[in-house]
């Protein structure tokens, strides 16, 4: 068995991916993408499926309810529009709490995590220029008094961007 | 593409309210592009159409349902980072970037001394020695050319959002 196979058998807020029914783990599963352009995707969905679409649409709020998906729609390719970075910090343990809170309020971050290193802080900034970026990086040490380390993406080598959860064969 | 040639793809500001609207998902209502259109004041067949253009164009990269990972049990989440030769960077990186448990790849910049690795992969597993066997994969692939590496697990996500313009 493989990892992602395994990874089913684990609870998802606490009840068991079994208990997962096949239209869940389909909608899941083989619309990553490809979410029809039509006036009525679910129903065009539904119809793939042979469901109805109040099924579709109820099992996918049900989804979103227990936060196992986090939304449907469109994903951004970065870079296209405006410009980001993946910037780290060295944040002294007692004012971690306090600089990830403070950059979670900026509407620029949109990941920031905490990692198991010296460099502990990680955290993506996305701007609509170079200049608005750089100001962000600057704001950021300014107002933390400790240095950012940007590392902006040169080259992308990762093209599928849908993540096969491995339930076709069950 | 280099993210210079990327700044090039121009989109006006309906677009851009568009991607605004639709950063935090589609509404799950029968018609969804209906309900957009109407928000924003446009026909639901402008809203359909800049949409396909955007994912012709590459801006949006896929419309569907985005899982939450870590509620489905992918808990262990490491960022890798490699030191590779700048010569073979493009070659490795697709390599690895095509196996099937890495969700990001890219290169980036180097931060000298101090941080010399230029190659990152994005690993997810259930439990830290599933993500240790993915590294060990990695390693194979990069064989000799990897002169250095580091496996950063995440111990808290402090914030997770789609991408905000």
């Amino acid at each position: 068995m493989n990892t992602k196979s395994m990874a089913m058998l684990t609870s998802i807020n606490g009840s068991d991916h079994s208990q997962l029914n096949s239209l869940q783990k389909s909608l899941l599963n083989d619309f990553q993408k490809d979410l029809p352009l039509s006036p009525t995707p679910y129903a065009d969905i539904a119809m793939q499926l042979g469901v109805t679409e109040a099924e579709v649409l109820e099992t996918l709020q049900e989804l979103q309810k227990h936060q196992i998906i986090g939304r449907v729609g469109p994903v951004f390719q970065p870079h296209r529009i405006g410009t980001s970075t993946l910037a780290a910090m060295i944040v002294p343990k007692e004012r971690l709490q306090s600089v990830a809170d403070y950059l979670s309020s900026l509407p620029e971050i949109n990941h920031n995590y905490e990692r198991e290193h010296h460099i502990n802080l990680w955290f993506v900034i996305t701007a609509t220029s170079e200049a608005h970026l750089q100001a962000v990086l600057n704001e950021i040490a300014q107002n933390t008094g400790i240095k950012v380390m940007s590392l902006p993406i040169l080259e992308n080598y990762h093209l599928d961007f849908s993540f096969d959860l491995k339930w076709r064969n069950e | 593409m280099k993210p210079d040639d990327m700044q090039l793809q121009l989109i006006d500001d309906v677009d851009r309210r568009l991607i605004q609207a639709t950063q935090g998902g589609l509404p799950l209502v029968p018609r969804p592009y209906h309900r957009l259109a109407e928000q924003m004041d446009l026909s639901a067949v402008e809203v359909m159409t800049r949409l396909q253009r955007m994912l012709t164009s590459g801006i949006i990269r896929r419309i569907g349902v985005v899982p939450n990972h870590y509620a489905l049990g992918y808990r262990v989440n490491g960022m890798t980072v490699w030191d590779v030769p700048d010569a073979q960077i493009d070659e490795l990186g697709q390599q690895v970037g095509a196996l099937e448990f890495v969700s990001h790849c890219y290169r980036r910049r180097r931060y000298p001394p101090k941080w010399p690795y230029n190659l990152f992969a994005m690993v997810h597993g259930q439990t830290t020695a599933q993500v240790e066997a993915q590294i060990q994969i990695i390693a194979q692939v990069l064989g000799h050319y990897n002169c250095g590496h580091q496996v950063l697990y995440s111990t808290r996500i402090l914030k997770k959002t789609g991408l905000r313009i």
